[in-house]
Parts: C-alpha cells; structure tokens; sequence
C-alpha cells in the first residue's frame, strides 16, 4: 500500500481546515440570523415600554378616548375587541370544528371535498383586507348589518376558519383509526364514535387552533378598518343583561365599536407626541394579550405532545 | 302465555326497528349540517369574487380596462380623475422587493441553520421564539416601523422623510421571516435520512450535505415558501398603511413615500365615500387586482408544496 506523499498530505489537511472553516461560518451566520431576529424583537419591545410605560395605568383603561392625550383611554377599543371576539369565537367555533369534523371523519373522496379543500387551501392565503372588501360589499351594504359588532365579528370568524379547520384536522388525524375501531366494532354510530370518542381526544389540538385563530384575530386591523370601525367612540355598548324583563338583550350586537387595533391606528396617525405614547402603550396591552394568547396554545401543545401515548 | 311472548317480541322488535330509523335520521342530519359548515369555505370564496367583481363591473364601466392598467396616474378623488393602477402596483412592488430581500436570506438561513445544525435543544428553544414574533400583531409591526426603525434610518440616510417604503418594507421583512423559515424547515425535515447518510459516507461535511443534497432535495418546498412569503407581502396592509404614507407616487425609489393598494384601500375606508360613488368602486377594483395577484401566488405555492409531499 502506497502512504500518500507529503505535500499531498497537507493539502488534504488545508481543504479539510477549509471546510470546517465554512462550516463555522455557516452556524455563525445561521445564530446571527436567529439574533437579529431576537434583538429585533426586543427593540420592540423596549420601545414600546420606553415610551409607553408610564400611561399604563388604571384611568387608561377605565377611560374613553378623548381629544386630550393624557385623559384619553382604551376602555372602549378593549370592550370592543372583547366583544368581537366573543361573536367571532361563537360563530368560528362551531362552523370549523364542524368543518374539520366533516372533512376527516365523514367526506367521501369525491369532486365536492377537492373543491372544499382547495377552497379552504386558497382561503388561508387571501390578504386581510379582501375579507374587508368582502365584508363591506356583502355584510354592510348587502344585509344591511352596518358598521357593527356583529360585521366585524363575522369577517374575522371568516378570516379565522382556515385556521380553526386546519388544526382540527391535525388534531383528528393524530388519532388512531383503531379507536375508531373499536367503537364501531360495539355497534356505536358515526356520530357516537365522533362525539364520544374522535372529539374528547382531539380536544387540546382543536383548542390549540382556536387560541392561535382568535389572536391573530383580534390584531387584525385591516378587516376592520375597511368596514368602517368608528374611531372615536365615548360610549359602550348596550349591557346584553338588564334588570327588567326579557332580562337579556341583543342590542350590543349591532352597536357601533372601536377595536384595540383601530383605537392604535388612530393615535399613530396623530402628529402630536403624546397621542405617539398613548399608541406605545395601547400597543403594548394588545402584544400583551396576542402573545399571552400565543403562549397558551405553545405551552398547550407542548404538554400534550408530552402526554399522548398511544 | 305463548301469545304474550309473541305480542312481546313482536313490540320489542317494532321498537328496536323505530329506534334504528330514528337514529338513522339523527346521523343524516348530523352529517348533512357538518358539510354545510365544510362548505362554508366554498361560500366565503364565491361570496368574495361576487362582491370584487360585481363593484369592479360598475367601476370598468366607467373606467375601461385600458386606462387602468396604463395610466400614469392615481388620482381617482380629484375632478380630473386618473386611474392608473401602475402607481399604486408600483408602490406594492418596491416594499416587497425590499421585504422579501429581507425575508428571503434570512427565514432560508435560519431554516438551514435550524433544520441541519441546531442541536434539538436550541430547536426547542428557537422554533417558539419565532413562533411569537410571527404573533405580533402587523399594526405593532406599522407602528414600530414609523416611530423606531424610520428614525434609526434617518440617521444613516440624511432626508430621508418621515414616510417611507424602505422603513416599511424592512420591518415586513422581518415579519414574514417566520413564515418562511416555518415552511422551508418543514420541506427539509421531510427529505429522508438516508439522503443525507449516503452524503456524510462520501465524506461531505454537514454544510455540504446541506447545501448540495437536503436543500435541492428539498427545493419545491422551499420556493412554497418563498411564494407565500411572496404573496404575504403583497397583501400587507397596516405596515405600508402606517409608515409608507398614503399619497400614490409611481416611483420605484425605496426613499420616498408612496401609497401600496392595500394602503389606498385603507385609506377610503376610513374616510366617508357615499355608497355607490365612483371612489367606492375604485376599491373594489384595487381589491381585485390584489385577490388576483395573490391568487396566482397561492395556487402555484399549494401546487409546488403539493408536489414535494409526493415525492417521499
């Protein structure tokens, strides 16, 4: 056998130094890139709280906007992001677990369930503000449901559906199919096996999803702008309980509203300084909440990606 | 005896055949209701090109199709009114080539980088971590990038006015990192081991491996990626709407301010058009020149993302 001669030795040597050295200049890059990330992110944030901080107490949240930044508050924007939610959690819930449901458990693979998924595929990928469009031509105009609570909290259920289907599908497909099995070998129905089995396990998945559609929900702004959120709003809206009978109304449904997103839009557009630190602060509450949110559905889906075994 | 026996049996089993079709009928009802819910989706979809293109027909009606594509300029509110729909397509281009100069090196690093590198721990750690930025809310993004990042330029750009599409464009940039960097780590994991076993029995390093087998193996995915990340940009709203400034400027000059199409959509919205006038369809318009361009990039990523799940 023939050792290599010396000079062929150390080139050898010097390409695999070469290498390495790529190599480390490849994961110095791949960290710095996850860095920059990072320092942006707490750029953000130290700028938010830098400029804002010092608003953030309990008049801000207790107060209405108003024309003087330093007695202006969030208590509208926050009420009315809440209850948007509240319709759009109520009408996104039921529609794409249903959804979900259907297409793992129940579609034949027919034309029909190509076209649904192809539907829901195209869904995921339209801008926000299409859904406004969307909204403004068909909810506001069309229906005649006005600017209100009940428009804005059907567009972003709307905008929210892809997300919720998606994730229950994830989560029904993570079951085994000899549950099912097992179920419909005792003589148990579709539906029995789906309310009874399918559903209870799949739950912290779909609940997952939800979280992770409502927040991205209720930072949505463009939907909202285009149908015509009010800006300024110094009232709330009607209490749905009342103390004479029918005891519970629906009126807030279609009352006028503000949203965080919107009551922050607002102050960013105002020249003066300190409509700028009432914005740092209102932002602030509502990354808060977003990333509260986000949070959940993370540490939800770790402990239960720790806790299923089949 | 015998004879209530029978009467019995005879009763159990009209009860048993009632119960059969009761519950027959509860199961089409249950299963008709959840495909009504599935089709929804189908709904949303014809209700959205209904709404688009009924507005836009009135709107063409007025404006033909010639002139919007190529006038010079955008000035639908004014007497002389002007619809060119290049101004404001000029505007959507520039801050998404700078977003996705941004997006597109570094959301392809970090998924190499996380995807072949990291140990599991530092995945562990990183993958939520995006997973959060990608949360912010897009007004925080508009925000931060009109009061922190425009400032911080100007430092470096004496002139450069308070609106612009590079202060924008950067901090969109940043937003769509996730989504790329989500998607491309996801088409590489899904390259099989055994493409990379046979690179390192050649004696490739890891880089190599990365860079000459997992990443054209996984090549489909990650131009998905690219595409969606592509086509987020351009339907990005409250970022240009905050801090690119709302005037249209046919420009293709980062430094200066001008108006995207989802920044004039916003823009009318919040102002008060009377329902019906030229200047509300002119949005409708604009929004279906949007729908279509980021149609075009969902159907051609789904079908590349398609195509790379076939293969493994």
């Amino acid at each position: 056998m023939k050792t290599l001669t010396a000079p062929v030795r150390e080139q050898m040597r010097a390409s695999i130094a070469a290498q390495k050295r790529r190599e480390l200049l490849f994961s110095a890059m791949g960290f710095a890139a996850l860095f920059l990330m990072f320092v942006t992110f707490v750029a953000l944030f130290i700028d938010m709280i830098g400029s804002g901080f010092d608003r953030l107490n309990l008049d801000f949240f207790t107060h209405f906007a108003s024309r003087r930044a330093e007695q202006a508050g969030i208590l509208a924007a926050w009420v009315g992001s809440f209850t948007v939610m509240l319709v759009t959690a109520f009408v996104a819930v039921p529609i794409g677990v249903g959804a979900g449901i259907y297409l793992e458990e129940y579609a034949p693979a027919n034309k029909l369930t190509a076209i649904i998924e192809i539907n829901i595929n195209n869904l995921a990928g339209v801008p926000s503000i299409v859904y406004g469009l969307l909204a403004l031509g068909m909810f506001v105009h069309t229906l005649g449901l006005g600017a209100s609570v009940l428009t804005a909290g059907l567009t972003l259920a709307l905008l929210i559906l892809p997300i919720v289907i998606v994730s229950t599908r994830e989560a029904i497909r993570s079951i085994p199919g000899m549950i099912r099995e097992a179920a419909y070998a005792l003589g148990a129905t579709r539906w029995q096996v789906v309310r009874h089995h399918v559903l209870p396990y799949s739950l912290p998945g779909i609940l997952t999803g939800v979280i992770i559609g409502l927040s991205r929900a209720i930072g949505e702004t463009a939907p909202i702008v285009t149908i015509g959120a009010v800006t300024f709003i110094a009232f709330l809206p009607e209490s749905p309980i009342s103390g004479s009978p029918p005891f519970v109304s629906f009126d807030w449904l279609m009352s006028p509203f503000t949203a965080m997103p919107i009551q922050i839009f607002n102050w960013t557009s105002r020249p003066e300084a300190a409509f700028q630190q009432n914005a740092s602060a209102a932002a602030l509450v509502l990354v808060a909440m977003t990333l509260m949110m986000n949070a959940l559905a993370i540490w939800l889906r770790f402990r239960l990606r720790r806790n299923l075994k089949w | 005896m015998s004879s209530t026996a029978a009467a019995n049996t005879a009763e159990s089993a009209g009860n048993r055949m009632r119960y059969r079709a009761n519950r027959h009928v509860k199961e089409r009802v249950i299963e008709l209701v959840l495909m009504l819910s599935a089709l929804v989706a189908v709904f949303t979809t014809l209700g959205i090109v209904y709404v688009l293109v009924k507005e836009s027909l009135v709107f063409f009606r007025a404006v033909p199709l010639w002139d919007f594509l190529s006038d010079s300029q955008w000035t639908p509110l004014f007497t002389d009114a002007h619809f060119g729909i290049g101004v404001l397509l000029s505007g959507t281009l520039t801050s998404s080539a700078i977003a996705l100069a941004v997006a597109i090196p570094l959301g392809t690093v970090i998924a190499v980088y996380l995807s072949e590198f990291a140990s599991d721990r530092v995945r562990e750690i990183w993958k939520p971590v995006l997973e959060l930025l990608a949360g912010v809310p897009t007004i925080v993004f508009g925000y931060f990038a009109l009061f922190f990042v425009t400032p911080l330029l100007q430092r470096f750009i004496p002139g450069l006015p308070g609106f612009n599409l590079l202060s924008a464009g950067l901090v969109m940039g940043v937003m769509i990192v996730p989504y790329i960097s989500s998607i491309s780590e996801d088409a590489m994991r899904a390259v099989p081991m055994a493409l990379r076993e046979g690179s390192y029995a050649m004696g490739a390093t890891r880089l190599q491996t990365a860079l000459r087998v997992v990443v054209p193996a996984a090549f489909s995915g990650i131009a998905a990626a690219y595409i969606l990340g592509i086509s987020r940009a351009v339907g990005e709203t409250m970022i240009v709407a905050v801090a690119a400034g709302m005037q249209p400027n046919l420009t293709l000059d980062p430094t200066q301010p001008a108006a995207t199409i989802t920044a004039y959509i916003v823009q009318v919205a919040k102002g008060d058009l009377p329902h019906g006038s030229l200047g509300y369809q002119t949005i409708f318009a604009a929004g279906l020149t949007l729908f279509m361009v980021t149609l075009i990039f969902n159907l051609l990523g789904f079908w590349l993302r398609r195509r790379y799940r076939e293969v493994y």
